[in-house]
């Protein structure tokens, strides 16, 4: 058995080494850049704090851009995963065609991130778009969705939401998992409806919910690709998302020391976050007694 | 009791169940007709895409209908010519040669780490696990900034290596923590049989160990697939000459160069850029269904 300790890291090799080169070094780099000043021009500067006070007490833009990017996490997190698991559970019933609509739901996530779709929202969010069109039919007002500071952000929301199908289809198999018995003894004790769905279904979807919290959580604080095909960030930095923000810094203007501060602030933001998520989670997150390992 | 009041109760339980039955058959309805306007809402916007990409550019906005009235295949015509020296069958040729080596790359790799965590102990086993589920959590945003300027020391910038080598080395830790998952859940009876046989664990691992992962190999390619598609960020910093622009970045370009007014040309080349994705999703779905509901996933 002592050849086969150092087998098993033989095949894990390739993996520890993009972990080290790919993520482990470039993770301690981008911290120690944060602290420098360096254009690729020179070589890095120590800069000490000077970028993160520069951050957090005088840059308006990096404000405005951090307002706008948790406006748009706690919004699209929650609603995302709640149309989710609503969907979700209107399909648990046994439902004719249930593959179909499945599969439906779940084209636009496969979709995903796709420039072309990104693309499609614009047109179909225009002025005189798909979306104004369908309102005007049932009697609703054109929406300025892009060139209004206060609808633009929710209109990448909308998109965000429109991709809920991952989502659901994880709610899907965790609730299709649950044990029936569990639902014909509430029956046998006539418990409402309601009552079921609040007592043994959610509970038990606990840990998935959780799953899903913290990995649309992550995504959502890195969202790119919508604000930046869709609306570059307008109007008024409305959009203008950290991620853009970080993008803009580092290979548009080449300030690498202060674009790697605010990478920092905003991976701050996601650990703190996914730690509270974590911390709260051994008092709403239910574990069956079997654990699959 | 008497039997009057006998008959009166089996009248009223009579009520009481047709009652259950019309609720039921209310309640029904109700679903499927919110799937039904849901599904609408979800696919609408894709039908929409698909029709607008054959209408000419005065009838885009002109109504909600995805029945063209005039159908045209102006828009693929010269949309497929671009604004650059190259036509679009030269972008869907660069996200080939991006998508391909990425894939096997992918699959090689991953198979080998997983199946070094779930089948051996060796030292650091567990604190090299956690570093799956860290770099699953790490935002890459972190790492972006560095690895740029790692690839520029090497001189890779403007080559497709910045996006092949680092998911060649099991770099996409979601793939490795699906296909742990998946091992770690089949018995491995068949191996010790191999081994008493006399195969060495490269044999085991190729023929016994590789056909019983098929099914989830098979869904690790087809996310890699799809999500290299897609990838719009990473050939965007690494990639600055158009002759080496994947369909992403093409479409992208063909947003600035086109002249306004010439809607159809864009929706045209954005129908054909997620036609492959449609298409292999549509012919392994069960692949994609499977994957995501045993390991979930993002997107």
């Amino acid at each position: 058995m002592k050849r086969q300790r150092f087998l098993g890291l033989a095949y894990l090799a390739p993996y520890v080494l993009g972990l080290l080169v790919f993520t482990a070094i470039p993770f301690i780099a981008s911290f120690y850049l944060s602290f420098t000043r360096y254009d690729l021009m020179s070589e890095p500067r120590w800069a000490g704090l000077a970028n993160y006070e520069k951050l957090l007490t005088r840059d308006r833009t990096f404000e405005k851009s951090l307002w706008v990017t948790l406006t748009y996490v706690f919004l699209t997190v929650p609603l995302k995963l709640a149309f989710a698991l609503f969907i979700a559970a209107i399909l648990n019933y046994k439902l004719k065609f249930i593959n179909f609509f499945r599969t439906a739901f779940y084209v636009p996530s496969i979709l995903g991130g796709s420039i072309a779709i990104a693309v499609l929202w614009r047109y179909i969010f225009a002025s005189e778009g798909l979306a104004n069109m369908g309102l005007g039919m049932i009697g609703l007002g054109p929406v300025d969705w892009f060139g209004d500071p206060t609808n633009a952000l929710f209109t990448i929301t909308l998109l965000r939401c429109w991709q809920f199908g991952s989502a659901m289809v994880i709610f899907l198999a965790a609730l299709q998992s649950i044990d029936k018995s569990l639902y014909e003894a509430a029956a046998i004790d006539g418990a409402s409806k309601t009552r079921v769905f609040f007592s043994i279904t959610l509970p038990l979807l606990t840990p998935v919910i959780f799953f899903n919290l913290i990995m649309q959580m992550v995504q959502a604080f890195q969202e790119f690709n919508g604000p930046y095909i869709i609306t570059q960030g307008g109007p008024l930095k409305s959009t203008y998302l950290l991620p853009l923000y970080i993008y803009d810094e580092a290979f548009k203007k080449f300030n690498m020391g202060y674009a790697s501060a605010i990478a920092w602030v905003l991976f701050g933001i996601i650990m703190v976050l996914t730690l509270i998520a974590f911390w709260s989670s051994k008092k709403w997150v239910y574990y069956a007694g079997d654990k699959r390992s | 009791m008497d039997t009057n009041a006998m008959l009166d109760m089996d009248a009223f339980n009579d009520a009481q169940a047709a009652k259950r039955a019309r609720m039921r058959m209310i309640s029904a309805t109700i679903r499927y007709v919110l799937l039904f306007v849901v599904g609408i809402l979800m696919l609408y916007p894709l039908i929409w895409l698909v029709g607008a990409s054959f209408k000419t550019n005065s009838e885009i906005f002109s109504g909600a209908g995805f029945i063209p009235r005039e159908p045209t295949l102006d828009g693929y015509i010269k949309g497929w010519e671009t604004s650059t020296p190259y036509t679009f069958g030269r972008f869907f040729w660069n996200s080939f040669l991006i998508i391909l080596p990425k894939t096997i790359g992918t699959a090689i790799s991953c198979t080998m780490a997983a199946y070094a965590f779930a089948r051996f102990d060796f030292p650091l086993k567990k604190i090299l696990f956690t570093t799956v589920i860290a770099t699953l959590l790490l935002p890459n945003v972190v790492t972006r900034i560095p690895q740029y300027l790692l690839f520029r020391d090497l001189g890779w910038l403007d080559s497709f290596l910045p996006l092949w080598v680092p998911s060649a080395l099991a770099g996409d830790a979601f793939f490795v923590f699906m296909l742990v998952q998946f091992l770690r859940s089949l018995p491995s009876d068949m191996e010790e049989a191999a081994r008493v046989d006399g195969a060495n664990s490269l044999q085991t691992l190729i023929y016994i160990v590789v056909p019983m992962l098929a099914p989830a190999l098979i869904s690790v390619c087809l996310f890699q697939f799809m999500w290299t598609m897609n990838d719009f960020l990473g050939p965007l910093i690494y990639l600055s000459s158009v002759d080496k622009y994947p369909v992403s970045l093409a479409l992208k370009l063909s947003i600035d160069t086109t002249e306004a007014f010439e809607w159809n040309r864009i929706l045209a080349m954005s129908v054909l850029t997620i036609a492959p994705a449609l298409i292999i999703f549509f012919a392994a779905q069960r692949y994609f269904i499977e994957g995501i509901s045993s390991g979930g996933v993002k997107g």
